[in-house]
């Protein structure tokens, strides 16, 4: 897939040494990455690894960060980069006791659209999430998707430069799914929109420009997905995964076959190719 | 601070309460049943009456506001809605006010049902006016506001926010002099009640209880109330945090 960020364009979220201390434990260890401005960018690893924490330092909300993450050439965090970035939880984080359309309304509200121009954005979010036939239905009452979609209309009402989500599409069935997706090439590709998008599911790194790919606070690759197949002569990014997990492992013998990994990957068998430097 | 985000803040808290008719019917329906309870057990002993029923008005809406906010806020911790609009263009003192409003709304009709009952068909008695008793109310069902929403940042669950409402509010409800005068106590916990908040909303209840006009006392301590219910009410705005752990 072609990276649609302008050359142009400062990355919209660039990190160096990044580093988050809970609990006397380093849980995201010194990474290094960008996220080009324009793109759907793929955070991908297990769950456990630190996707969220990530998250979460990037838009501000964790304690304990060192090193440095610069957001929309700003200082992680700043007060100026509230207007301008769409966060969204893992769990949706609406109110369950008021209709979806007075969620929306509110939150529009706290990010200053002005009250003429409020209703229009409203339906535009609602439409956007193809929630519009429950724009009146109590939140609490809706499905866990349709509650995360609610939680996603929300960030799209502020028409952010961008978007974080952390696992938008968990629990979602194919349909919806493939629309999300579309939708958020939509908002890359006519509204120049950046999104940071995590899964733990691999099979979505395809639709992504670009993907982080990680591993226990640890940062394994980055790049494009035909990049990293290329890098580690994998098929699948589920392949490349665990290609470069085996190599982080065992880093002198690396590119030798584990008979029981094969399994996992008998779509390249025969290709233990030699190494490429996507391996942050 | 915006007066439209504080505004849209109160009115969503609002709207929320109205998807609950339940609990706005039993914040506005017990005090008013309670103190008709508290008329039948005082039978014939109208002098005490007006005085335990006058303490009592104030001290309703604070015990409810407190339990309120509480519980609204600590689920907007736990639901993220919280992490939420800290993330975007919302300051602190928006959301607080924006609670102390819808509350403060509520504590409003709470405190002048009860009022207006206790007044009007239980033919309480007090020397002042009426109005002095229902600004004790509200001021006091502040504090309780402020309270409430400092002590959630205390508790991981509902039930420990729950549990923190007899462990801040009933000590106070023991020295506040309701049930025997402040200065017939142990000097230490005479000392103690003076610096309890709620000692001072009863003051200012006896105050009109007894005194037909607006004392210099009455007001010292409407002024000791409010300023109790800024002050921890700034002491909750720290406990908001941008960044967590």
């Amino acid at each position: 897939m072609m990276n649609k960020s302008a050359p142009g364009r400062e990355p919209a979220v660039r990190a160096a040494g990044l580093t988050v201390v809970r609990g006397g434990a380093r849980v995201i260890d010194g990474l290094d990455f960008t996220v080009p401005a324009g793109s759907v960018t793929g955070l991908l690893g297990p769950s456990g690894c630190g996707k969220t924490t990530l998250m979460r330092a990037i838009v501000g909300a964790q304690a304990r960060v060192s090193g440095t993450v610069e957001v929309l050439g700003r200082p992680g965090g700043s007060p100026e980069l509230r207007h301008r970035l769409g966060y969204v939880t893992q769990d949706p984080s609406v109110y369950r006791d008021l209709t979806v359309r007075q969620n929306l309304d509110y939150f529009a509200a706290v990010l200053g659209i002005p009250r003429p121009r409020r209703a229009a954005a409203v339906d535009g979010a609602l439409t956007d999430v193809d929630l519009g036939a429950k724009a009146d239905a109590l939140t609490g009452a809706l499905s866990g998707g349709q509650r995360s979609r609610v939680s996603l209309a929300v960030a799209l009402l502020g028409t952010p430069e961008l978007l974080v989500l952390d696992e938008p599409t968990v629990g979602l069935d194919p349909v919806l799914r493939r629309d999300l997706w579309n939708l958020f090439h939509r908002l890359a590709d006519e509204r120049g929109t950046t999104l940071l998008i995590s899964s733990h599911v691999m099979d979505e790194a395809d639709r992504c420009h670009r993907l982080l790919l990680m591993r226990e606070g640890a940062l394994l690759a980055q790049g494009s997905p035909a990049e990293l197949r290329e890098a580690t002569g994998s098929a699948t990014i589920e392949g490349a995964f665990l290609r470069l997990v085996d190599r982080a492992a065992r880093p002198e013998s690396a590119g030798r076959e584990e008979p029981e990994r094969r399994a996992d990957r008998e779509a390249d068998a025969g290709n233990t190719g030699p190494e490429g430097d996507t391996a942050a | 601070m915006s007066p439209a985000r504080t505004l849209a803040t109160a009115r969503r808290v609002l709207r929320q309460l109205r998807h609950d008719p339940r609990t706005v019917a039993l914040l506005l329906l017990v005090p008013v049943l309670l103190l008709t309870l508290l008329y039948y057990v005082f039978d014939n002993r109208a002098a005490e009456f007006d005085r335990i029923g006058s303490s009592l008005l104030g001290i309703f809406p604070m015990l409810t506001m407190f339990l309120v906010t509480s519980i609204a806020t600590l689920r907007e911790r736990t639901s993220g809605t919280l992490e939420r609009l800290l993330a975007m263009p919302l300051a602190k003192a928006d959301l607080l006010l924006g609670y102390a409003l819808a509350f403060g709304a509520l504590a409003v009709l709470q405190a002048g049902l009860v009022t207006g009952l206790a007044v009007w068909l239980l033919g309480l008695t007090v020397a002042g006016s009426p109005w002095l008793l229902l600004l004790v109310a509200v001021l006091t069902a502040l504090l309780g506001t402020a309270m409430g929403l400092f002590v959630s940042a205390f508790a991981a669950s509902e039930f420990q926010a729950v549990q923190f409402m007899p462990a801040f509010v009933f000590p106070q409800l023991l020295l506040c002099g309701l049930f025997t005068p402040r200065d017939t106590m142990q000097p230490a916990l005479e000392y103690v009640s003076n610096v309890l908040p709620m000692s001072y909303s009863v003051n200012a209840a006896q105050q009109v209880l007894e005194h037909p006009g607006v004392t210099g006392h009455y007001l010292r301590d409407l002024g000791i109330v409010a300023g109790v219910a800024l002050g921890v009410l700034v002491l909750g705005a720290a406990t908001l945090r941008r960044r967590t752990a």
